[in-house]
């Protein structure tokens, strides 16, 4: 069994399931796959589940790079860059990059990494390969709806991708949209067609949200193994299924602000637009109210941020627990506190709006629930540090990435108790504090969670390792990096100093902090530089990896690794396994790990 | 199969998940009208009598929905096959009378879309557009039904596909009553 590949599996798994045939009907005889049914038009969870991650990764590399295209600017003002002229033509003309391309490259990096790779490319990855493997399903609850959701995603994709090459540019003016700069194609070159392009691109990405977190709730609630109760889940499930109803109940308010815009740009209504004047063209437009958008946005926007980060925690749960030989810490306090996050993630919105003139009086109530979310926060952390207490830790690298995320997690959720009090917010709003905040808690820890996915899945992903050197030095300077590269930013964000601004050298107040800015741009390079080292070890590995050569590497209790190392469409060879326990029995009863599998037995107590 | 309890159909499940979702992007919709009508320079809506006939043929739509729904389960094919496209028609009937609704407005000199426009107008035409995206989406799944049972080389009594369409379809006629008492109330 260790090393049939892919396309061997069916042999393979022909000679296994030869004694029990009853249950088998369905999959033993599905019939020759061509290249497009297996690869491209698959129905099959795992190879979606590949789809989506490699999508991610293409669209990691574009956004990751646009980010050391504007930190160049950034912390090189007084340089100029021949090559960029040549690349980019107008937008870099002298060698030096315009405001408005700047203005584009960072509107385009937040889209990117928070839509495509950060939703898409997380839940769509773990969500799809990881659902069906730990219940104990055959497949989703319907493979074609899982299907549309990638090619869905793939339209996004091209759309989104071919507004980079316009000519006036892609959507420029944040990856909020805000209007009136949004909605007034005269306002700025990055609003005008490329802002079209944004919107549709991202109609087309919340359908494939949509498709994908139906079918995952449907699946996650129907299509469990016997035995699977809720209660007896892996947290990944758990975490997983929260952010589908995040999604499945937020991104449809995006999608009705996305509409709305799209008639104000195209049609001339005037629903976020007011009296506005253009370059002394005085607009029709009259009663809109921008602020409007901006709730509709928020309401989505903030669940976003956890759409993003929920994943990630679960993921983390589990690796952390595998490779602690121990059990997690508080199972249903963990249940608990995603639950609750799930909840305050709709009640918060308005946070991103204090310096709105929003009623100070309606503030004070979202700072509360703002803070609110400390809580089920800390406790997740406290589980965490208490799974990882006196546990037998085996330093993998996604038990490394684990640790580093739960890093990354505290000293990021820090500064959101800062910037969730309206009062300090005046002062924080739009500066570097901001970015700091955000990049560590949402962006770095869900990457870190991300990698961890990666690290550990990947031998279920394509019966191989990657390679455990470059893991290493992946992880220890994107770790030492990330810190180097946002905790500078806490100060100058400190001192006042604003975002969305492509030079400083001329403002006395921020101007000091052009060492440091300096210094930032070069740290991101040299981590970005190991970002592509991990890119290689991902698609080196898929071929070349060291092969693995037992069904269970990690000795994890979940049902994934019951499977057959490269388990064909359906899975399980045989009958599905019935589920006797929960997923976190290690190091009970002197046993290292009693598999979920595994009936309780006579002197134990029921789980 | 194992034996595991299975009370519903994952695909009617999904639906009901997924009404849950365009539920999300009305409310949104509904509360953004609210929101922007409280706020100055909101011009009263007139709403056009023929939306009454319209409201008339989607609830007609729905009783022959659940009328070919009932022939199915029966095995009364005729009947079914009678019903659905009498369901698909009335879905077609229910849109053309929205379009002629909303083209009466020009002869009131009244502007959706454009200069001169309010948001009141506009957003009548918006909600109300996208609702009627999704009764088309449902008459494309009542077509396709239809297709296949007029078709006939294999006859199938699996009354899912139509229980799934029969419970959209329901939908989306609750969704315009709500939204057509919303607009004569939220003037």
């Amino acid at each position: 069994m260790s090393s049939e590949t892919i396309t061997h599996g069916h042999t393979a798994e022909a000679s296994v399931h030869s004694h029990d045939s009853h249950e088998a009907h369905g999959h033993d005889h599905h019939h020759e796959e061509t290249f497009l049914t297996k690869y491209v038009f698959t129905t099959d969870h795992k190879m979606i589940g590949k789809q989506f991650l490699i999508t991610g990764i293409i669209w990691a590399i574009i956004g990751g790079l646009f980010s050391v295209l504007f930190r160049l600017q950034l912390g090189y003002p007084e340089m100029t860059f021949p090559f960029l002229e040549d690349l980019f033509g107008k937008w870099a003309a002298g060698g030096r990059i315009s405001n408005e391309f700047y203005y584009a490259l960072v509107t385009m990096h937040g889209t990117i990494l928070v839509f495509f790779v950060l939703t898409a490319g997380l839940s769509g990855t773990f969500a799809n390969i990881l659902i069906p493997l730990q219940i104990g399903a055959r497949d989703m609850a319907s493979g074609f709806l899982n299907m549309l959701s990638y090619w869905f995603f793939f339209l996004a994709s091209v759309v989104m991708f071919a507004s980079l090459f316009i000519q006036t540019g892609p959507a420029a003016g944040g990856w909020t949209v805000y209007p009136p700069l949004s909605a007034l194609g005269q306002a700025s070159e990055g609003s005008k067609l490329g802002m079209d392009f944004w919107l549709i691109s991202m109609a087309f990405f919340i359908v494939s949200s949509l498709l994908g977190g139906l079918n995952y709730i449907s699946t996650i609630l129907n299509l469990r193994t016997k035995g699977m109760s809720m209660t007896r889940m892996p947290l990944t499930m758990w975490a997983i299924f929260f952010t589908a109803v995040l999604g499945v109940l937020s991104f449809p308010v995006l999608l009705s602000g996305a509409v709305l815009l799209l008639f104000d740009r195209n049609l001339g209504t005037s629903f976020f637009l007011s009296e506005i004047v253009v370059k002394g063209e005085i607009l029709p437009n009259e009663g809109g109210s921008a602020i409007l958008y901006q709730h509709l946005f928020w309401f989505l926007g903030h669940p976003e941020v956890y759409i993003i980060l929920l994943p990630a925690m679960g993921m983390v749960s589990e690796i952390l627990s595998v490779n602690s030989r121990k059990p997690i810490f508080g199972y249903l306090a963990m249940v608990g506190s995603l639950f609750a996050i799930c909840i305050l993630a709709f009640l918060v919105w308005a946070h991103h709006m204090f310096v709105t003139g929003l009623n100070p009086f309606l503030g004070a109530f979202f700072v509360l629930l703002t803070l609110l979310i400390a809580v089920p926060s800390a406790i997740k952390v406290f589980n965490w540090l208490t799974t990882l207490w006196k546990g037998n830790i085996r330093f993998t690298p996604a038990m490394l990435f684990a640790i580093g995320f739960v890093s990354l997690f505290i000293s990021g959720g820090l500064t959101g108790i800062f910037l969730g009090n309206s009062t300090l917010d005046i002062h924080l709003h739009d500066t570097y504090f901001v970015i700091a905040h955000f990049h560590i808690v949402m962006g770095v820890a869900s990457f870190f969670g991300m990698f961890a996915g990666v690290y550990h899945w990947f031998p279920k992903m394509y019966g191989r390792y990657l390679n455990n050197t470059m893991a290493n030095i992946h992880f220890w300077v994107t770790l030492v990096g990330s810190y180097l590269i946002f905790w500078p930013m806490h100060y100058s964000g400190l001192a006042g100093m604003p975002r969305r601004y492509t030079d400083w050298s001329n403002w006395q107040s921020f101007n000091m902090f052009a060492d440091m800015n300096r210094f930032i741009s070069t740290v991101a390079m040299i981590v970005f530089a190991v970002q592509l080292l991990f890119v290689f070890n991902f698609f080196y590995s898929i071929f070349k990896g060291r092969k693995v050569t037992t069904q269970n590497p990690w000795g994890a209790n979940t049902l994934e690794w019951t499977t057959p190392i490269n388990p064909g469409h359906g899975n399980w060879p045989g009958d599905i396994p019935e589920v006797h326990r929960w997923a976190y029995d290690y190091g009970k009863d002197g046993r290292d790990f009693i598999p979920q599998t595994e009936p309780v037995g006579a002197n134990e107590s029921k789980h | 199969m194992t034996d595991f309890n299975r009370k519903i159909h994952p695909h009617k499940f999904t639906l009901w998940i997924a009404i849950g979702s365009i539920l999300m992007m009305f409310a949104g919709l509904t509360s953004a009208y609210i929101v922007k009508r409280s706020q100055a320079s909101w011009i009263m809506l007139e709403i056009p009598v023929i939306f009454w006939y319209s409201t008339g043929a989607i609830l007609a739509s729905s009783v022959s929905v659940h009328l070919s729904l009932k022939a199915l389960r029966n095995r009364e094919m005729q009947n079914y096959q009678r019903m659905l496209g009498i369901t698909a028609l009335l879905g077609v009937l229910f849109l053309l009378l929205q379009v002629v609704g909303f083209s009466q407005f020009e002869a009131k000199d009244i502007r959706l879309v454009g200069a001169g426009s309010n948001a009141s107008y506009s957003f009548l035409l918006a909600i109300s557009g996208l609702h009627g995206l999704h009764v088309l989406g449902g008459v494309v799944a009542l077509v396709v039904l239809a297709i296949k049972a007029f078709s006939t080389k294999v006859r199938t009594y699996n009354t899912i596909p139509l229980e799934v369409t029969a419970t959209y379809w329901h939908f989306v006629d609750v969704l315009w009553i709500y939204l057509f008492i919303f607009f004569n109330w939220m003037k």
